[in-house]
């Protein structure tokens, strides 16, 4: 069992059949996730493919996480919360700034956690891709609009996974402090790895 | 630059050097065209399109002018300046492999490619590759959202003389594929006329300037490069 605190992240190695779990310990927190095939980071999470593939924007139960090679990744197998965003992105100093002002350009983010993490297996920036965040809300409207709403998520939350191939998973907890993506308050998250 | 003009034939590749304040018109020259653009910073292609950060900061499901499109460095690449049309997919990706692919040696330069496949040669002649993919713009082609989610292809969205217009914002690499939209179920690749010109830099008063307060900063920040 391992707890990511807020501003923090994870990088490591998911085993293929083995089911993991990703909690959301005090509710409203969003969990920047991307995957990859651990024996070809090239081969990786692809947001875009997925939604055209399950023919849906949300991720939940029965959701199957796909590469931008078509290749199955990963399977949601139970979700507490209902709806995950992946195509929300991940917050970054750049595009905190085009967001919020300059005033934010040295808040920390989750781009910098996920290159700091990734950079422990040898990945970079053309490696961080479009990713997954788990218990957050952004709906898509029927006339083009999009929104970020809070309050899909509740403390205990949670949704899991089975890898459909070996893994290689990185996480970073959210510390976005400028939207209701976290509730205006990041908090810690847990991650169980239970392998078949 | 001189002002030139190119068709680019339904199912094949095309890149160009598009500098700051140069305009790219797509004219599709048949039904239900689809290009799907990959774009880079010509002066360091690790700077390329982020469509989520383009999104969110506009708070749009899809790509209309006047939307910036930025780059994750919080820049703008290129600005939408026009379009016959208001929604140009975004979030479903290119077509990864044909139903039925077909060899040169049968079908000659008629052959059937998926926008990946086309995508991934031109990339590796810039010297990138499969990492350097990222989510396309997929001019054209609308792929409708309803309440609950759910996405359906909207076939004839697109027709013969419908144009879309970018103003490049600092120097790109615009690298473009002409397969169908891997939800269109029919091969039926239109062709495209693509026409590159000279434009005026965005005044104080530009529609993509003043469309949002993160639309004018994204400017803003490729102005200072």
């Amino acid at each position: 069992m391992i707890t990511i605190v807020s501003g923090d992240g994870w990088i490591g190695d998911i085993p293929e059949g083995a089911i993991f779990r990703i909690t959301d310990l005090e509710g409203n927190q969003a969990v920047d996730t991307l995957l990859y095939d651990a024996h070809d980071t090239a081969n990786r999470y692809s947001a875009v493919d997925t939604i055209r593939e399950q023919g849906a924007v949300y991720l939940t139960t029965g959701s199957r996480l796909l590469t931008a090679r078509g290749d199955l990744l990963a399977t949601i197998v139970d979700d507490t919360c209902g709806r995950h965003d992946t195509l929300g992105g991940a917050c970054a100093q750049e595009s905190n700034v085009v967001r919020y002002g300059e005033h934010t350009r040295h808040q920390h983010s989750c781009r910098s956690t996920f290159l700091l993490k990734a950079r422990e297996r040898g990945l970079g920036k053309r490696d961080i891709t479009h990713n997954i965040n788990f218990f957050m809300n952004v709906p898509l409207t029927p006339d083009g609009g999009l929104t970020f709403e809070d309050g899909v998520s509740a403390p205990g939350k949670y949704v899991e996974l089975r890898a459909e191939r070996d893994l290689l998973l990185l996480i970073s907890n959210c510390p976005q402090l400028n939207n209701p993506c976290n509730g205006y308050n990041p908090t810690p998250i847990r991650l169980e790895v239970h392998p078949q | 630059m001189p002002s030139y003009q190119h068709d680019i034939p339904g199912g094949a590749a095309w890149t160009i050097r598009l500098p700051r304040y140069h305009e790219l018109k797509l004219e599709s020259l048949g039904d239900d065209a689809n290009v799907s653009m990959l774009i880079y910073a010509a002066h360091d292609p690790l700077e390329r399109l982020n469509i989520p950060d383009t999104l969110k900061a506009q708070m749009s499901g899809c790509i209309r002018p006047p939307m910036v499109l930025m780059s994750d460095m919080g820049r703008a690449l290129v600005s939408v300046t026009g379009s016959s049309l208001d929604w140009h997919d975004a979030i479903t990706g290119h077509s990864l492999a044909v139903k039925d692919p077909s060899t040169f040696q049968i079908s000659r330069n008629d052959r059937r490619r998926s926008a990946r496949g086309l995508l991934l040669d031109e990339l590796f002649k810039l010297g990138l590759g499969e990492r350097d993919l990222h989510a396309t713009v997929n001019w054209f082609s609308k792929v409708a959202i309803s309440p609950d989610g759910t996405l359906a292809y909207v076939p004839g969205h697109a027709g013969a003389g419908d144009r879309v217009q970018l103003r490049a914002e600092q120097d790109v690499l615009v690298v473009m594929a002409t397969s169908p939209s891997p939800l269109n179920g029919r091969w039926s690749p239109s062709p495209v006329r693509a026409s590159i010109s000279p434009v005026a830099a965005p005044g104080t008063d530009d529609p993509s300037r003043t469309f949002r307060d993160e639309s004018g900063r994204a400017l803003e920040q490729a102005e200072r490069l």
